[in-house]
């Protein structure tokens, strides 16, 4: 396939396109700037957080009130029914310590934790 | 529902009517299958006749939306397109306006969709009559432009412009334009194809997988229309749309050509078409309706012995560059007849600005000489055009611009009452 | 009722379809509207979203959030760009039956400028028109993009950047505005309540027809608040009565369970506990705060009516 019929491939089903388009010049380009979905559209916004949320599973219910209110849907349920905060894209808003009904989240200074 | 109205059905058939009917018939042939429209007079009868078609059945899945606006009609046509439908919609002036963020959207988005033009003088003070200063200031949207002359042109060119702009190398939007009134409302034969002609001519419908650039297939989730930095390819995507309407003009060639050969209807070489240029030494060149009675004046003038000859502009954008080159280099004066406004451009009149643009800098090319009229759907007389020839000609043998000139350019037929 | 239990065993629920990593800000309430939205609809539908925060927070050109069909779109085009999808679907349907085309849902989501300001004109169109697509609002008060401008949803005695001693007027009550066009659909959602909003969104996709969504999403920078706090503000936007959650079903409007108590003012939370958590109430005027109090009444006045005449 020449360079300037590349971009064709977005045209592929999700499994057989790229997951990311790179183009080095305008010829290779779509004639429209299309955007594939992908996690950490924007970067590692994990990088964001000041405080981190830390889940104390001894004293979790196991409601997943935490995981219905995340915005960025970075609370994972794992097999077991417990859940874990996806720190990778985590933005530290808060909202899961704040509305978990047990108050078992604690949200702890990043700079706190690298230090120990 | 029958089974002879589940699929469009059409013998070739010459019907007398409007020329907005013509370029209702002409979406009806190209099996369009979404319209989104919103009415506006010149172009009423359009949306009417479409109307009519879709209720009465005989455009079977052709879905119509009576929006409630223009910036709708084109927005509607914008979502339609962008899943992968052949589209359709129809306006004039003012309606054409309040569409024009729209329209940079389709642009943007290089969908191909047609929108027929039944052009009118932008208001104030209000006037639905023929001028195509609507058509034209919407220049840099970056639509391609054609104008009509006849009642089949329209037809004719609305099936031409599904050819050219679903080619996979050009993918843009296209207006076809024609006189409001003049045309519009005016009724004339118009042969109207077999259906089966038709489907060889055009290029299939989209698939099942729309356009190969934007689909919006859950299959193969993407995103349109997100933020692109400075930084990123911006101005590559623009030029990349520039580039589409350089590579068209050899698809509006190629798509006169075969129209030719499956209809048996020339329009030159379906950028410009001639009339009476190969010994001329004085031409017109002129756009949309005043260039069928431009012939009748070139014929008139030739009678007394003149060798005149009249070339029709039928695309606007892209502008024919070369086609006026070769114009330009083979008569001594040629006018240009505005039936548009450009205030403040070079000559005040849009085309014969980009004339003067075009021939720039080449070698022993024609005297130009900028010429306005027509406005607001003023009647331009015969006698008038016999007059406008012979002016060029009084031009080529005294050498003179006319003394009469205003900033430069000719404003033919200008009220004078006593 | 779902539980999160039962949405936590869902094929679709418990997939996120717009993706993590994207540029909302910490403790955006759009994001949790979005995220239960796409939760009850799956990947078989077609977002469109006219200018607002959620055209720029998806990613920038080559990525992007969302794991569906989406456009962005010119910003007063959402309703009209979203009819022509859905009439599009029809005509794809019609070539190509028994696919997946069929089942397509349209879907918009616009922000409180978008939908009550410039994107009026074509949403009350697709309302009249009873165009197949949700339309959906989501609603934080003012043109947060662009950097919180008052809009028509901004309410009365809120501080912009354009009404930097409070808002003069009142919300403008478009859910009401909707609901007089005689759409099959409107309801009215608090990100405090993301079942709610998915049981809603399940029963919007199954009605044909023109629905109206509007969702109450606080937005941390736009009204002044910590950024945990979205949820408990939206849930006190509920329970003062400043916000009531309902849907109306072919004309009949029925309130959902947080505010049926509210219809007696005695069961109303204190207004001055919604507005204190929010900085962009902090000058408020005790005139205002006493006009902001008979607006409440009075449209709670307007739903009792309502309820009553349907009673008959």
């Amino acid at each position: 396939m020449s360079n300037t019929e590349k971009w064709k491939d977005i045209n592929k089903s999700r499994e057989k396109r790229p997951k990311v388009q790179e183009y080095k010049n305008w010829k290779e380009l779509p004639p429209i700037p299309i955007s594939l979905p992908i996690d950490g559209a924007i970067g590692i916004t994990g990088d964001w957080r000041t405080f981190r949320p830390i889940i104390d599973q001894d004293g979790c219910n196991k409601c997943g009130i935490c995981w219905m209110y995340c915005p960025e849907g970075s609370i994972i349920n794992k097999e077991d029914g417990t859940f874990e905060v996806d720190l990778t894209y985590c933005k530290g808003c808060g909202i899961c310590a704040k509305e978990c009904p047990t108050n078992n989240i604690e949200m702890k200074r990043e700079s706190d934790i690298t230090h120990e | 529902m029958s089974k002879a109205r589940k699929d469009f059905t059409q013998e070739q058939e010459t019907k007398i009517i409007k020329g907005n009917v013509s370029a209702a018939y002409a979406a009806k042939s190209a099996r369009v299958q979404v319209i989104g429209a919103y009415p506006i007079t010149p172009q009423t009868t359009v949306v009417e006749k479409l109307s009519e078609f879709v209720d009465s059945g005989s455009m079977p899945g052709t879905q119509y939306i009576k929006v409630e606006s223009e910036h709708s009609a084109m927005a509607s046509m914008v979502g339609a397109s962008m899943t992968g439908t052949r589209t359709f919609t129809a306006t004039s002036g003012q309606g054409l306006f309040y569409m024009n963020e729209m329209l940079h959207w389709a642009t943007g988005t290089r969908l191909p969709i047609v929108t027929a033009i039944a052009s009118r003088g932008p208001a104030p003070p209000w006037n639905i009559w023929a001028d195509f200063t609507d058509v034209i200031s919407q220049r840099d949207t970056g639509w391609m432009c054609s104008f009509c002359a006849t009642h089949q042109e329209i037809y004719d060119e609305i099936l031409m412009s599904y050819k050219v702009c679903e080619d996979y190398e050009i993918l843009l939007p296209k207006f076809v334009a024609y006189g409001g009134f003049i045309l519009s409302h005016t009724s004339k034969p118009v042969i109207i194809e077999d259906q089966e002609a038709v489907d060889n001519y055009l290029p299939p419908l989209p698939d099942e997988k729309g356009w190969p650039h934007i689909f919006m297939d859950p299959e193969r989730p993407m995103m349109f229309g997100n933020l692109i930095m400075p930084s990123g390819f911006y101005s590559e995507f623009r030029l990349k749309i520039h580039d589409a309407h350089m590579k068209a003009k050899e698809k509006i060639k190629n798509a006169a050509k075969e129209f030719e050969k499956s209809f048996g209807r020339n329009y030159g070489n379906g950028l410009t078409q001639q009339y009476k240029m190969n010994d001329a030494e004085v031409g017109m060149l002129i756009y949309g309706d005043l260039a069928l009675q431009m012939e009748e004046a070139v014929d008139l003038v030739r009678e007394e012995g003149y060798k005149v000859g009249m070339v029709k502009l039928r695309y606007f954008r892209p502008f024919p560059v070369e086609d006026i080159i070769n114009i330009a280099k083979s008569v001594k004066v040629l006018g240009v007849m505005d039936r548009a406004t450009a205030f403040g451009s070079p000559t005040g009149g849009p085309v014969s600005s980009e004339v003067k643009t075009a021939i720039e800098g080449v070698e022993k090319t024609a005297k130009i000489l900028p010429m306005i009229g027509g406005l607001g759907g003023r009647e331009v007389t015969l006698e008038q055009q016999t007059e406008q020839l012979k002016i060029l000609i009084k031009m080529n043998e005294t050498g003179d611009a006319p003394g009469d000139l205003f900033h430069g350019t000719l404003w033919h037929g200008k009220l004078e009452v006593e | 009722m779902v539980t999160i239990k039962q949405a936590l065993d869902d094929e679709i629920a418990c997939k996120e379809w717009f993706l993590p990593g994207n540029s909302c800000c910490a403790g955006c309430g759009l994001e949790i509207a979005l995220r239960w939205a796409m939760k009850a609809l799956g990947p078989n539908t077609a977002l469109v979203t006219p200018a607002s925060c959620l055209n720029v927070v998806i990613g920038l050109w080559p990525k992007t959030a969302p794991n569906f069909p989406f456009t962005n779109m010119a910003f007063a085009a959402g309703a009209s760009a979203a009819t022509g999808i859905s009439e599009a679907y029809k005509a794809k349907a019609y070539r190509f039956p028994g696919k997946v085309w069929e089942k397509m849902t349209t879907l918009v989501f616009a922000g409180d400028g978008g939908t009550t300001d410039i994107g009026i004109q074509a949403l009350s169109g697709a309302a009249e028109r009873n165009s197949n697509i949700i339309y959906t609002c989501y609603d934080n008060e003012a043109y947060m993009n662009t950097g919180i401008q008052r809009s028509s949803s901004t309410p009365h005695g809120a501080k912009t950047t354009t009404t930097v001693f409070g808002k003069e007027r009142f919300k403008k009550n478009l859910p009401a505005i909707l609901a007089a066009h005689e759409i099959p659909y409107v309801a009215t959602c608090s990100i405090s309540e993301p079942l709610d909003i998915y049981e809603k969104y399940k029963k919007a996709k199954d009605i044909e027809g023109c629905k109206y969504i509007h969702i109450l999403a606080p937005c941390p920078p736009g009204w002044n608040y910590p950024s945990e706090d979205t949820v408990e503000l939206a849930r006190l936007a509920v329970k003062t009565g400043v916000w009531p959650l309902y849907e109306i079903e072919n004309g009949i409007l029925t309130l959902h369970k947080k505010s049926k108590s509210l219809v007696d003012p005695s069961k109303r939370a204190p207004l001055v506990d919604y507005l204190s958590r929010q900085k962009r109430f902090s000058n408020i005027s005790e005139q205002a705060l006493i006009k902001l109090q008979e607006r409440i009444a009075h449209d709670w006045d307007n739903i009792k009516a309502k309820l009553r005449a349907q009673e008959k």
